[in-house]
């Protein structure tokens, strides 16, 4: 394909490089190259967190934000999540919290409420609420997950889980 | 007998009804591995675009698709003549209607779809739609339903223009669909004749759309060595979608495969077919490759499914004590330009005769007249079963605004025309039996916890200070559900009965699967149907999978729509459980060498009456049932299939109590304080149920404070981008309280009766009734939906109670 460009990030801690169009959006190298389906798309408008992932050390709306733009960033998606396995203490809140439904906004919601416990370790609820406002959600009216937010804030604090990045 | 805690361990261990068991289904969507439509990738898969039109009412004059192939990786452009040669340029609707699939020389509707360009990848699909050129020739729009039927109004529908009927009942206007009619309206008008007050308001149920985070999309795959055809959609009906296909294509319905994997949520949206899912199959049969068609956000809310746009009349006629003597309701229902309504055919406006809600009411009429007018087709079910939600937002105002006629308190009124606890199973004057509740315990538990005295008070003092900055409103609902869609004998779609399914396999070390015709687009179902089982069967819970939504694998069913999963699917499971139990049974018998009747069930096992060191465990059973050494005669195996057809309708109820301050400057209105109490009979799983309550009365905050689908006088849709459509986020959420009651369907086998829908159709109108009452006192009796900020604020306007007073 005529104008492509090499871009070359980290992804869950893993290298990879990518050859696309300079239009071509974030979401679709993540999820029709790359096999990560985590992120879902449901306006790309950025309107409503479904493709959040994180990009340096931000939660961004990868439906508005180009691949090219992303050369040399180190990004974290749903599925660098877990370490060697085991649920990060915020996937393990949502399931005991009952605070998923359908579950396509979770990966968006997950990642999301990670980078927030990064800057906001002792959240309170309106904290949680307005970290989290970015991220639609259809089914679970969110009260469960301000709950599992919070429950994964006290287990970090417990546990001393998740301070460093996931997967790195 | 064992010991207490022994029997309890065992119980536990199953994790059966009533134990909020953590979901089976949340592993796979917690690390990011659900698997949603557009997650399958085929090899050599195509994408389609969708062309629309941008005017609402146009005749087509040509299409020209040149510059479109032009572009590079486009590889086809479709129109209605393409789609001509194979028959399906036009499609059957579920509400007995047609439908373009590809505009036909003429469109209806601004977005309608025009064509579709197939291309390598999205983005040259996108490309090639942008540059399909069609030239249109501007006709006039109706937008207003109210100006449908006006004689000079224009035709909408030419193709359908001569015809007398057009699913239901005989058309009086070449713009009319029907009109329905229900209950005795001599009998009605009589009673209006010569009661003591009347009551009467116009009350608008907007058009609002249910907006499910996945938008809808198919992966359609023909196979042309076999003839067999795999379609992966969005869809909460995968059977009876199978079928439309089946009639549309010609294709055998047993070469057609329906996968609906993961379902990004619902609400109703994902019921109908829509033009998109037929234009990729017919792509896929013609190019011989799997083509995958999703819609953009923007696509779903200007075109897919609405719901509403019910624009009704409430009159109730009552003695001056406030008993209800009589009801009559009538509605304008805007269908669109193609009536699509999702409804049981015998019912073109759905179950909206439950409108009698939770009252004793002796004489009721109602009557809905359906028009087509230049708008998407609209008529899902969003989030209640069949216009439920515009029924009960009816009479919940309505008795509303009675009492305030009367001068009589609201919950007082609820209490005096309650249908009383021994009444039931109660016939209605519209004909359905409610099979059980028990209103008035419900309705004091939720004025107790609320403290309503107290909050009235509260009110009356916050009313006789002209300087408080705030109104406090008090809005009750109580109300009555109609789910479990339904006995065959009233209730079918294209002819199809609404029974359900289930088929269980119990495998010799006691795992079992089990597949139903319903589908979960987030209910939980992998959860709760494997917790009935667990009861039923003694086998662990964690131990049963479940799975629906693949035609090839689960047995027929009508879907997951109008909270029907557990009323219909969850009796199935239950009854086949039982057949595989009552096998099990007598190969208890048979080891045990005992009489059948000689052993009982206990948790988990068979014992032996009278000597409970005997018995055999249901792991042990299911071992056996595959070794041999069976009474003779028996088949082996632990099978069961159960088509469940449900003798009635279920009838789920609930008192929801609310509380708002609204901002006499601003016209904001905060949400203190909602309480809502359901009684959905057994509850199966607490946690899930709960959840599920969350998510509805979100839903219905939606509505009631700002949804609305705005269109201006050509048509043209004003906002369907997530930015002008308000969907709540976690900082307009108000924080939830639950309560429940207990009464079980007296017919359900285990006496659930559905939950999921109950809090959008009683939080929708508790919150309405509540902003209005804060208003009560200045003698506004009603105010249509949303109430935003906008909207409230004009009302103090009007009122003039905005103007600071100088002191
Ligand atoms: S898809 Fe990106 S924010 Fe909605
Ligand atoms: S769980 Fe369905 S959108 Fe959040």
């Amino acid at each position: 394909m005529a104008n492509t460009h090499e871009v070359a990030f980290k992804l869950n801690g893993k290298d990879v490089q990518v050859s696309v169009v300079p239009r071509e959006l974030l979401i679709h190298t993540l999820r029709d190259r790359l096999a990560h389906t985590g992120p879902h798309v449901g306006c790309e408008t950025s309107h409503c967190g479904a493709c959040t992932v994180d990009l340096d050390g931000m939660s961004v709306k990868s439906c508005t934000v180009l691949t090219v733009q992303c050369d040399g960033a180190e990004l974290f998606t749903v599925e660098g999540l877990q370490q060697a396995g085991e649920l990060h203490a915020i996937q393990q809140a949502f399931h005991e919290e009952h605070a998923l439904q359908c579950g396509y906004c979770t990966p968006g919601m997950l990642i999301r409420a990670w980078r927030l416990l990064q800057e906001t370790p002792e959240p309170t609820e309106q904290d949680i609420r307005y970290g989290l406002a970015g991220n639609l959600c259809r089914c679970t009216g969110y009260q469960n997950i301000v709950k599992a937010v919070q429950s994964a804030a006290r287990k970090v604090a417990d546990h001393k889980v998740a301070a460093q990045a996931p997967s790195a | 007998m064992g010991d207490m805690t022994e029997l309890k361990a065992r119980e536990d261990k199953l994790q059966g009804t009533g134990t909020s068991m953590l979901r089976k289904e949340d592993a796979r969507f917690i690390r990011g591995q659900g698997s949603y439509v557009d997650d399958i990738q085929l090899p050599g898969m195509l994408f389609g675009a969708l062309v629309r039109s941008p005017h609402a009412h146009a005749r087509i004059k040509s299409i020209d698709k040149a510059a479109a192939k032009a572009v590079p990786g486009v590889v086809a452009v479709l129109t209605a003549d393409d789609l001509k040669p194979v028959k399906l340029h036009w499609m059957p609707t579920l509400g007995g209607d047609v439908q373009a699939v590809l505009a036909d020389g003429k469109v209806c509707f601004q977005y309608q779809e025009v064509a579709m360009v197939l291309a390598t990848d999205r983005y040259a699909a996108a490309d090639g739609a942008a540059l399909v050129e069609v030239d249109y020739e501007e006709l006039p729009a109706i937008v207003d339903p109210k100006k449908a039927m006006a004689p000079d109004a224009p035709v909408i529908r030419e193709d359908i223009a001569e015809k007398k009927e057009v699913g239901h009942g005989p058309r009086t206007h070449p713009n009319h669909i029907f009109t329905w009619e229900a209950g005795d309206k001599a009998a009605a008008d009589a009673a209006f004749a010569t009661a003591a007050v009347t009551v009467r308001e116009e009350i608008l149920n907007p058009r609002v759309h249910p907006c499910p985070l996945e938008p809808c999309g198919c992966v359609a795959s023909f196979d042309k060595g076999t003839g067999a055809l795999t379609v992966y959609m969005t869809t909460q009906a995968p059977h009876l979608v199978r079928t439309v296909l089946a009639m549309l294509s010609g294709i055998p319905e047993s070469k057609i495969r329906v996968v609906a994997g993961d379902i990004g949520g619902g609400f109703g949206n994902k019921v109908p077919v829509y033009p998109g899912y037929v234009v990729a199959i017919v792509a896929s049969i013609v190019t011989g490759v799997p083509v995958k068609w999703i819609e953009t956000r923007i696509e779903n809310i200007s075109t897919t499914g609405f719901a509403r746009d019910y624009h009704g009349v409430g009159e109730l006629a009552a003695d001056a004590d406030g008993r209800i003597k009589a009801l009559r309701f009538t509605a304008l229902a805007d269908h669109g330009a193609f009536n699509s309504h999702v409804s049981a055919t015998k019912f073109p406006a759905g179950l909206f005769s439950i409108c009698t809600g939770s009252y004793a009411i002796p004489n009721a009429y109602a009557r809905v007249d359906a028009v087509y007018t230049n708008k998407a087709p609209g008529g899902v079910a969003y989030r209640c079963s069949l216009r439920v939600t515009e029924a009960i937002y009816l009479i919940e105002r309505m008795v509303d605004v009675l009492a305030q006629k009367l001068g009589l308190d609201k919950a007082e009124i609820r209490r005096r025309n309650f249908v009383q606890a021994e009444q039931f199973p109660y016939t209605t004057a519209f004909g359905w039996t409610l099979d059980s509740g028990n209103y008035h315990p419900a309705l004091e538990k939720v004025l107790q916890a609320c403290d309503y005295e107290g909050l009235r008070r509260e009110q009356a003092a916050r009313r006789a200070d002209p300087n408080a900055p705030t109104l406090m409103g008090i809005g009750l609902a109580t109300f009555t559900e109609i789910l479990g869609a339904g006995p065959t004998s009233v209730c079918d779609i294209l002819g199809i009965g609404l029974f359900d399914s289930c088929e269980i396999r119990v495998h010799p070390t006691g795992a079992a699967i089990a597949r139903m015709g319903t589908m979960s687009q987030g209910q939980g179902h992998a959860t709760t149907y494997a917790q009935i089982i667990a009861t039923e069967l003694g086998l662990p819970a964690s131990d049963i999978v479940v799975e629906e939504g693949d035609t090839d694998k689960a047995p027929y069913g009508a879907g997951t729509w109008g909270s029907r999963s557990t009323p219909v699917s969850g009796a199935a499971t239950a009854q086949a459980a039982r057949k595989i139990r009552d096998k099990a049974r007598k190969i208890a018998a048979h080891l045990l060498e005992v009489a059948e009747g000689d052993l009982e069930w206990e948790i988990d096992r068979f014992t032996v009456k009278g000597n409970p060191s005997q018995w055999k465990t249901m792991k042990e059973i299911c071992m056996v049932a595959h070794t041999g050494n069976l009474p003779a005669g028996m088949e082996p195996g632990l099978n069961a299939v159960t088509y469940y057809d449900p003798p009635n309708m279920t009838y789920p109820f609930g008192a929801y109590l609310c509380v708002v301050d609204v901002d006499k400057f601003t016209g904001e209105v905060k949400m203190r304080r909602f309480y809502a109490l359901d009684d959905c009979g057994t509850r199966i799983n607490p946690m899930i149920i709960e959840g599920q309550i969350h998510g509805g009365l979100t839903e219905a905050f939606a509505v009631a404070m700002g949804q609305q689908m705005p269109f201006d006088e050509a048509g043209n849709h004003l906002g369907n981008t997530l930015l002008d459509y308000f969907l709540p986020t976690a900082m307009e959420t108000p924080h939830w309280e639950t309560d429940y009651t207990v009464t079980p369907s007296p017919h359900h086998p285990i006496g659930a009766k559905g939950v999921a829908e109950s809090p959008h159709v009683g939080g929708i109108p508790c919150m309405s009734n509540a902003v209005i009452d804060a208003f009560a006192h200045l003698g506004v009796t009603h105010m249509d939906m949303p109430h935003s900020a906008w909207r409230v604020w004009q009302k103090c306007n009007e009122l003039g109670i905005n103007k600071r007073q100088t002191p």
